[in-house]
């Protein structure tokens, strides 16, 4: 029989759907290698009931005729999305406990839409991070190795850590993500595993807990872009619930995917040439480039002449927007409270915060607090969002000339955890070039491209005008075929 | 333009976050680092640039003027709302006393 937990969300649904085998079966072996993985520490928290009951109602409806888009199909749901009556924390000690009286309506959609959840997945605290590293319930495994005859443990990448851990260690066919400045595709690249944030506005933001407003994102991770066309079908969609959701039809994504590039322009920054970076990087770039004409497409050099200035941006914009969203913890109306003895109102505050964040996401809102403060909030917040408006306007010039735009994902491969962790501002530079499509609010993805001398996935990152998820998966699935990536990560866990 | 702990703590207390003297002390050379890091946005030219306030052009939109509009949002939803609250009495969110 084949083995369940190798199989894709489109062979899982098609599977289903033809009488292959059960839905029920499916969920119980994906519960099994959840349930056998907590060297991993993916999850947070497990959920294979509801996995289960999903399963069990996609079975009763494929015997009725009443199969749903992805009946039969158990998924990872990132700890950021409010799930109703199931603990909901961001990875935070503040929402330790917290167990939501609402659904997200992205992970509503996908109930809607048949999906069953097998738990919810590990990240970043608040989303804060590039490694996994900081959240609160210890860090996420990724279950890949170097090929060096040692034994060291590698970051999945962050912020959707357990999200690209989970799936390429076959512990879940696909999961959501969101992405602030990277993070969804900086840990698919890190993990050999595909990933997309839409156009700003395609996912709702309502029930997922908000860092930065103006740049968070939901979008899907899975194995390929196929799966991840499906899954996004069915996450984004207008909600008048989120005040910049975007009032447009979803497209047919799947339906319309075409590695054929005849006619495509694809172009490719010359200021993603960074000084004294990895050559395999390089190499894998000129690949990818290779494999898109090879598909069809004309190749342009492009400039994008404020890259440079893309992370100091948004380590302006993302801490300021976060420092103005995490103000609502206060000890009060949810989460955790921190009431030293005999302490007033505002005791009670300082207390609770300094208790409840952890130190990358006190650092976060303490430099959201400085650039908005009285005196500095021209020289530092009002600049910081003209320049992104030019890193904005650099895309759409460079749109003139080609449709979409081929870079890396990550300046490197996975690193070792704790290799980083003592020095922010490089742990910072991980998303350089993740955060420029971020600012200017496009749809970009990250599919895995190569293996590096050590053995370690590498991806390459496809950005696209807004709103053109199409040509960004058409452009995904050109270099998927052509790469031919299959490598997994052997089993130690 | 640097920080020094004064700063720090000042920032800290704007914030809701207690820090202790030798939080203060490692934050001051972080939060320098990082400031030093962004102050190069200081050099580019952004002479009649608006900042940008929304990455994809949307227009607000209002809804019905009308109780309930949105069954979720609306009202009536006070056990929902109070229960994670850690302290909830009587119906309301409870505090710490703030009038003597």
């Amino acid at each position: 029989m084949t083995e369940l937990t190798n199989l894709t969300v489109a062979q899982i649904r098609d599977g289903h759907r033809a009488g292959d085998f059960s839905a029920v079966e499916v969920a119980e072996a994906f519960n099994a290698n959840v349930a056998g993985a907590k060297a991993l520490n993916a999850f947070i928290v497990e959920t294979p009931e509801h996995a289960i009951a999903a399963a069990k109602q996609a079975d009763a409806d494929r015997a009725a005729g009443t199969l749903k888009p992805l009946s039969g199909v158990p998924i990872g749901m990132k700890d950021l999305f409010a799930t109703n009556g199931v603990q909901t924390t961001a990875a935070s000690h503040m929402l330790e406990g917290f167990v939501p009286r609402y659904e997200s309506t992205v992970s509503q959609k996908l109930w809607d839409a048949g999906c069953g959840m097998l738990g919810k997945l590990n990240l970043d605290q608040f989303a804060m991070g590039s490694s996994n590293e900081t959240s609160y319930f210890g860090n996420v495994i990724s279950p890949w190795k170097r090929k060096d005859g040692g034994n060291a443990a590698l970051a999945p990448g962050g912020s959707s850590g357990g999200s690209s851990s989970a799936i390429a260690a076959r512990l879940c066919p696909a999961a959501t993500g969101t992405d602030t400045g990277g993070s969804i595709r900086q840990p698919a690249a890190f993990t050999g595993i595909s990933g997309i944030k839409p156009t700003y506005g395609r996912c709702s933001r309502w029930g997922i807990v908000a860092f930065a407003s103006s740049l968070d994102q939901a979008g899907p991770m899975a194995r390929d872009v196929r799966d991840c066309a499906i899954m996004l079908e069915n996450m984004a969609g207008f909600d008048p619930k989120d005040a910049t959701s975007l009032d447009m039809a979803v497209p047919n994504w799947e339906a319309a995917l075409s590695s054929d590039l005849k006619g495509k322009t694809v172009g490719i920054p010359k200021e993603y040439r960074l000084e004294g970076i990895d050559p395999e990087i390089d190499a894998m770039w000129d690949a990818g480039i290779a494999m898109l004409k090879d598909a069809g497409a004309a190749v342009v050099e492009i400039s994008l002449p404020h890259t440079k200035y893309a992370l100091p941006t948004y380590y302006i914009i993302a801490p300021a927007e976060a420092s103005s969203n995490l103000a609502r913890y206060d000890g009060v109306r949810y989460g955790l409270r921190d009431l030293p003895e005999g302490a007033g109102l505002q005791d009670m505050y300082a207390a609770t915060r300094a208790d409840g964040f952890g130190p990358e996401v006190k650092r976060r809102i303490m430099i959201g607090t400085y650039v908005l403060s009285a005196g500095f909030y021209d020289a530092y917040y009002t600049q910081a969002q003209k320049v992104r408006t030019l890193i904005a306007r650099d895309f759409e010039a460079a749109f003139g000339s080609c449709d979409v735009i081929l870079a890396p994902t990550a300046p490197s491969a996975a690193f070792g955890l704790g290799e980083k962790m003592a020095d922010p501002l490089a742990m910072y530079l991980n998303d350089v070039f993740a955060v420029p499509a971020s600012l200017a609010g496009l749809p970009a993805m990250s599919v895995p491209a190569a293996l590096n001398r050590e053995g370690l996935p590498l991806g390459l990152q496809i950005i696209g005008k807004a709103f053109d998820e199409q040509g960004v998966l058409n452009a995904g699935l050109a270099i998927e075929e052509r790469a031919g990536f299959t490598a997994r990560a052997e089993k130690w866990w | 333009m640097a920080i020094d702990q004064a700063t720090v703590r000042k920032i800290a207390s704007l914030a809701r976050i207690a820090i202790s003297d030798a939080d203060a002390a490692a934050m001051e050379g972080e939060l320098n680092g990082i400031l030093g890091w962004v102050e190069q946005l200081g050099e580019v030219d952004v002479t009649g640039v608006e900042p940008m306030t929304a990455v994809i052009p949307n227009k607000l939109r209002l809804r019905d003027d009308v109780i309930d509009a949105d069954p979720l949002t609306g009202g009536n939803r006070r056990d929902d709302i109070l229960a994670n609250a850690p302290a909830a009495q009587h119906g309301f969110f409870g505090v710490p006393k703030v009038i003597e």
